[in-house]
């Protein structure tokens, strides 16, 4: 592996076209993911701090928006994590054909 | 009381065993710090869900939820959702560029020594704190339920938990970890269970019986699923909703700059595997935290007031759990939940002392003290087995001095606002922003780890107590975690360009996005 870290030429490898597109492919999901998944998950204590009338509202039975919005939060995060290791994986294909020339 | 006690000899002797059988296979630096890298990825899912599902999560929730409703249920919420910056933001970088610790991670392209001088004593600092509301709560617990008294119940937790960091390595404290996942996750399936057959399996009946329960220190009966009986009364006036925004920032965000999560990354092979770990995780800790709805609303519904009191007549929050276990399975199983509350610190305060040990050994010894020349085998594991055996003295220490009494939410909520202030931020730039220098990366950690430290001391839960606190918010998030990012922008910006940092920015960028030349697993 040392011997390996000598010769890797990174600034090659990072310059290389399919590199620069996939590392802006890669930053434009993650923003819009992050941004996405923030602005959700905010939006809870936002709600419940500013507007508790609103979420006191019952759904069906004892059960009201507050509890059911918290519930879909995890939901939220589960279908996330799903659709994100998708993308991920199509990735690792293509930094993997990235780097085969340089082992 | 005897049941409890076979059960903690008999976890005791187990996870005694596993250490030895790590201990012999700790050749060398890479199978101290990180498991040789071989742990697989459900393997190290258990193992961060354990690290997190730690004393605060599994008795401290379930008492929010009893005693405030809803308002607990938002913390099950955050941290959740918190997993979800690990993984977009965090954990491949950090496996594919780092070794041992966060600052790892930094050192690539910026000054090391500076660098890992400040991440060591960032990362010690938010263990440390962590590490003193763990011990506090191991003491009380086992002060309650085995009737050892305090300051020699804070001692024992802490010579078991050496025994496992100073031989075992993480190794022995992933398995330790991985096995008490599994114990706490059947332990609250079977209690949820439990609390369903109470109300005979209605889910409906249930929520109707949580919104009529009649005690959680009330003086008539509140609907516990309606927010507001906690947060936004704490904080008089506008700035209550502030506040519950500020601890849900912290919450989302420290996740991912927590030590001891971060250098679980490390032991497994490959940054594929470190997210497919994350997701484990993110499946075993959602299910858990659903689960809370069930023994925190359930030990609401269920237990009658008096048991949940203290003999000194107080509301015992941390106690909620083993109690209801006891109402509901009887003896043997409040015996379990015991031990496995007790599993549960013993673990969660292994790992702390792993990556303060880790980080003090790795960063500050060979790389600030011996500018990483120091090359003697076997120096840097020694030095971490002693760090390791002085953190662990340190925090037994502070833990027996504070006492029972201190709040071990607000330790934990200090450890949180403080790694998401001071850390992430400069994780964040250093892996992708190309400008980023050293100055941005100690400011940021400087302005991060004292504003965050600063503002609880002078907020309501500080050292001014609620009347003369000049700093409303109980959390300090909403401030000092933007403070921590300015810092690293400014200090970045306001200095000259770094010329060696922005060329090794395309070694550190081509490393974490194709994992190449970062390091294997080692065959055991």
């Amino acid at each position: 592996m040392e011997k390996n870290k000598a010769t890797v030429e990174w600034d090659r490898l990072e310059a290389k076209p399919e590199f620069k597109a996939l590392l802006s492919r890669k930053a434009s999901f993650i923003i819009k993911a992050t941004v996405f998944f923030m602005a959700y998950y905010l939006a809870l204590p936002i709600l419940v701090g500013y507007a508790p009338e609103l979420m006191k509202k019952k759904v069906f039975g004892e059960v009201n928006i507050a509890y059911l919005f918290a519930l879909s939060q995890f939901f939220m995060a589960w279908i996330m994590a799903f659709v994100y290791v998708r993308v991920a994986s199509r990735w690792d294909r293509e930094a993997a054909a990235v780097i085969a020339d340089a082992k | 009381m005897t049941i409890s006690l076979i059960m903690f000899i008999a976890f005791v002797a187990l996870t005694l065993l596993i250490t030895f059988w790590a201990a012999k296979r700790n050749t060398g630096a890479s199978a101290y710090f990180a498991a040789g890298r071989s742990i697989t990825g459900w393997q190290n899912g258990l193992a961060v869900a354990g690290d997190y599902m730690s004393a605060a999560s599994f008795l401290g929730i379930s008492g929010m939820i009893c005693f405030y409703g809803y308002d607990g249920f938002m913390y099950s919420v955050g941290f959740l959702v918190a997993y979800i910056t690990v993984l977009l933001i965090v954990a491949e970088p950090l496996r594919n560029a780092g070794k041992y610790t966060m600052a790892d991670l930094l050192a690539y392209r910026l000054n090391p020594r500076p660098v890992r001088a400040m991440a060591s004593l960032s990362t010690l600092t938010v263990s440390t704190f962590y590490m003193i509301a763990q011990m506090v709560g191991a003491g009380v617990i086992i002060e309650r339920l085995i009737g050892l008294p305090f300051a020699p119940a804070v001692i024992g937790v802490g010579v078991l938990m050496l025994v496992y960091v100073v031989f075992g390595g993480m190794l022995a404290t992933t398995w330790v970890q991985i096995i008490k996942a599994l114990l706490l996750m059947a332990g609250a399936i079977l209690l949820s269970y439990l609390v369903l057959q109470f109300h005979d399996f209605s889910l409906a009946g249930f929520f109707d019986a949580v919104s009529k329960a009649d005690y959680a220190g009330t003086a008539e009966p509140k609907n516990l699923m309606e927010p507001g009986l906690k947060f936004g009364i704490a904080v008089a006036g506008p700035w209550g909703p502030l506040d519950l925004v500020s601890l849900g920032l912290g919450l989302v965000l420290g996740t991912a700059g927590l030590p001891h999560i971060l250098v679980r990354f490390y032991t497994v092979p490959d940054a594929k595997t470190a997210r497919s770990s994350v997701v484990w995780a993110m499946a075993i800790i959602g299910v858990f935290y659903i689960m809370t709805t069930f023994f925190g609303f359930g030990a609401a519904t269920i237990l009658k007031k008096a048991l949940i009191l203290t003999e000194s007549g107080a509301p015992n929050p941390n106690m909620v759990a083993p109690i209801l276990a006891q109402e509901l399975g009887g003896e043997l199983f409040f015996a379990f939940i015991s031990a496995v509350a007790f599993a549960t610190i013993l673990a969660v305060v292994a790992g702390l002392t792993m990556s303060a040990s880790a980080s003090f050994a790795h960063d500050f010894y060979s790389n600030v003290i011996h500018a990483g020349k120091e090359n003697r085998p076997g120096a840097e594991v020694k030095v971490a087995r002693i760090t390791a055996f002085v953190v662990g003295a340190v925090s037994i220490g502070i833990a027996i001095f504070l006492g029972p009494a201190v709040n071990a939410a607000f330790l934990v909520g200090l450890a949180f606002a403080v790694a998401a202030s001071a850390n992430l931020p400069v994780i964040i730039f250093s892996v992708f922003w190309k400008r980023f220098n050293t100055t941005g990366a100690v400011a940021g950690l400087v302005t991060g780890l004292a504003s965050a430290i600063i503002l609880i001391l002078l907020s309501p839960v500080g050292i001014f107590g609620k009347a003369g606190a000049p700093f409303p918010l109980e959390n300090p998030g909403i401030v000092s975690i933007p403070l921590g990012f300015l810092a690293a922008y400014l200090g970045t910006i306001l200095t000259p360009r770094d010329l060696v940092a922005e060329a090794k920015f395309s070694e550190l960028t081509v490393r974490a996005h194709t994992g190449l030349g970062s390091e294997k697993a080692t065959s055991h």
